[in-house]
């Protein structure tokens, strides 16, 4: 009796296990964050959404807990014909690199860092580039002249986003004090908004009148900080204008969503191509967020300026510095 | 907990309880995999065959044992000194840095130098974060529950601030030291196709386990067959008494709380020299904290920490395994799964104690 029970326990778990078997089913791995986190992996798990939505094609999907499920994660999708892989985050390279060696047949992706193989999609954002423009519009908004920064963990990327910030800042206003803070050195900081909110109130009592979040759930105590105190607010990854109209200034869009879709998109149709995918304003894969609940804070002459430093970013003519390329930012 | 026990059998104070606990912890479970509308019978058997079922799954259930071991052993050794050394987390990812300093800085050196030094790094730097909390409630009456936890913070910052500034390469968005190319520790895989030439499925399993082995056999015999050992159950169980007995309480909880740190560090051995053969972000996962649970369920006792660190290896990879088969029992469901088994087998130990010892008197009788 048991064993007849087991055997049918065993069948069942083999059918399970073959009816995931499917080729050109896309997977997508997350990132410790998780995809409910508001921000990055959820703006991606948006994206698989979509892609699910319009074409009928189920995704596999996974959330790491631990250093050592991101190879499992890849590999396990590997073992079972999945194309494309997709891994969010740079913390995922390694682990990208080891199994799309292993597996040249199938199709990688990897966001926000480059591993440079045949079957490996890189895709990279310049993150600078909308922030100066978002820093811009900080700029102009401000009455103190002082407006906050709050970045989530300190690592290299979140710099890169303050750096830009910064940069935007003082091209329209030279004398204007940026304060720069990060939540913490945990992965923590991706989600305290309680401690986001005590930082901006904060940069607050310092004079800003402005400050930019770019610090995943972290962000949301900011923007609520921010719209209680009567300071103008700046969102990030997704569109967060709607969180509390007429208090948040804009967004600061870095469209992964998109990314995530045309990638599963490409696989679907035969289309995927390897190589490095740098997209930055040029290619609208960053840039700022205007919608009903924010029009009234954007003058027609802040529009216009951003517009015009969009356009001479693209054309070369506005060069925005990058963190990553000396680990040094010109201004403070 | 002595005074606890009644008058059951060995064999149903270490067997049977512990089972009872464990099915009752997994019934539990099932309702809630139940509410979510998965089938638990189903959920429970892939969970078991994606931990125990390949050579694959061992190998990982194996690997989340070797960190469980080292981080069990070390809250075990300062439990005995009657210290709760909840630190564990970042005297890990501190003895990480000695890891990494040793394996990057002499990659010249052949492995039978560098691995070594690189081990020996490792304690002494898990050794040296335990040391100053110990020194502080030892000279300074602070509690050693609040420093070694708020260590677990000041190790984090100072962490990200070394990887950031001195390790990453620059122009690297991964905040992670380079590879390191010289003397790292062969995986079971890499010995299975070298020397034997057999392909093994890939696993982050590799030599280390066998000094997870090591560790316990030395804390055993460091604490029932040493003179040291002795100084420290004394001072665990009667601070008072033992310096009647000529033993300084001072002295030993600073050295057991260094022994602590020490096998906390060992952990970094496993990850940065065995796994991932680098330095990186928070690689201690958690592991230090689940070492508090391993000891509690393992009373504190090597080999009872040997089966309960398998036990959370096994948890942690039937859960991975189940969150893959089934995307509606997220990582976060496992957790509560994995919260339920340290609820029942730890806080709730001897819930079904009276019952038992009921039941057996009345079969005496």
């Amino acid at each position: 009796m048991i064993k007849k029970l087991l055997a049918t326990a065993a069948l069942t778990a083999i059918m399970a296990v073959s009816a995931f078997a499917a080729d050109d089913k896309p997977a997508i791995v997350f990132d410790i964050g998780g995809k409910f986190d508001k921000s990055f992996n959820e703006s991606m798990f948006n994206g698989s959404e979509k892609f699910k939505a319009e074409s009928g094609v189920a995704y596999g999907e996974f959330e790491i807990a631990n250093e050592a499920q991101r190879e499992q994660a890849i590999r396990n999708f590997a073992d079972q014909g999945y194309s494309p892989i997709i891994a969010a985050g740079f913390a995922q390279a390694a682990a990208v690199e080891k199994v799309a060696k292993e597996y040249p047949d199938l199709k990688f992706a990897i966001v926000d860092m480059v591993v440079d193989l045949p079957n490996v999609q890189s895709i990279v954002f310049k993150e600078q580039e909308g922030s100066y423009l978002v820093g811009m519009l900080a700029g102009m908004a401000s009455k103190s002249g002082t407006v906050g920064f709050v970045g989530g963990m300190d690592i290299p990327l979140i710099r890169r986003f303050g750096c830009g910030y910064a940069q935007g800042v003082k091209a329209v206003k030279a004398d204007a004090k940026v304060i720069q803070n990060m939540t913490g050195d945990t992965g923590a900081a991706w989600n305290d908004p309680v401690k986001g909110g005590e930082i901006t109130k904060g940069q607050m009592s310092q004079g800003a009148d402005v400050v930019f979040a770019a610090a995943g759930g972290t962000g949301l105590g900011v923007l609520q900080a921010a719209a209680d105190g009567g300071a103008l607010s700046i969102g990030v990854d997704a569109n967060q204008n709607h969180l509390h109209p007429g208090k948040v200034l804009t967004s600061m869009l870095k469209r992964v969503d998109v990314a995530v879709y045309n990638v599963m998109k490409s696989g679907k149709d035969g289309a995927f191509k390897p190589g490095i995918q740098a997209l930055g304003l040029a290619e609208d894969g960053v840039g700022y967020a205007v919608d009903d609940n924010n029009k009234a804070l954007i003058t027609a002459e802040m529009a216009a300026a951003a517009e015009k430093a969009k356009t001479d970013i693209i054309s070369g003519a506005i060069k925005v510095h990058d963190y990553m390329e000396d680990n040094k930012c010109p201004v403070e | 907990m002595a005074n606890a026990r009644g008058e059951l059998p060995t064999w149903v104070d270490i067997g049977l309880i512990p089972l009872l606990n464990l099915f009752i912890a997994l019934l539990v479970a099932g309702l809630v995999v139940l509410i979510i509308g998965e089938n638990p019978l189903e959920a429970m058997w892939i969970m078991l065959k994606g931990a125990v079922g390949s050579i694959k799954g061992w190998g990982y259930v194996l690997y989340y044992a070797t960190n469980f071991i080292f981080t069990g052993l070390a809250v075990s050794v300062a439990f005995h000194a009657g210290l709760f050394n909840i630190g564990g987390e970042g005297q890990a990812y501190f003895a990480g840095l000695g890891a990494a300093i040793v394996g990057l800085s002499l990659e010249f050196l052949p492995w039978p130098i560098v691995i070594p030094l690189a081990i020996l790094a490792s304690i002494l730097f898990g050794a040296f974060w335990a040391w100053i909390p110990g020194y502080l409630q030892a000279k300074r009456g602070s509690h050693i529950v609040i420093t070694t936890i708020m260590f677990n913070f000041i190790g984090a910052s100072l962490m990200v601030y070394l990887i950031n500034n001195w390790f990453r390469p620059v122009g690297k968005m991964a905040v992670e030291s380079r590879e390191i190319t010289g003397a790292y520790i062969l995986s079971f895989r890499e010995i299975g196709l070298q020397f034997f030439g057999v392909r093994l499925p890939s696993t982050p399993l590799n030599l280390t386990v066998f000094l997870a082995v090591i560790a316990v056999v030395f804390v055993w015999y460091l604490l029932w067959r040493t003179k040291l050992g002795y100084e420290i159950r004394a001072v665990g169980a009667n601070p008072e008494a033992a310096i009647y007995a000529g033993i300084k309480p001072d002295r030993i909880i600073i050295i057991a709380m260094a022994i602590s740190g020490g096998l906390a560090g060992l952990m970094a051995v496993n990850e940065v020299l065995g796994v991932q053969h680098r330095l990186l972000l928070e690689f201690a996962g958690g592991a230090g904290f689940v070492g508090i649970a391993v000891a509690l369920m393992g009373r504190s006792h090597p080999v009872g920490i040997v089966f309960a660190a398998m036990l959370f290896g096994l948890l942690y990879q039937g859960g991975a395994e189940l969150s893959f088969a089934k995307p509606l029992i997220s990582r976060d469901m496992i957790v509560v799964i994995q919260g339920l088994v340290i609820l029942f087998m730890g806080a709730l130990e001897y819930a079904f104690r009276p019952t038992l010892a009921a039941i057996f008197a009345n079969v005496e009788d």
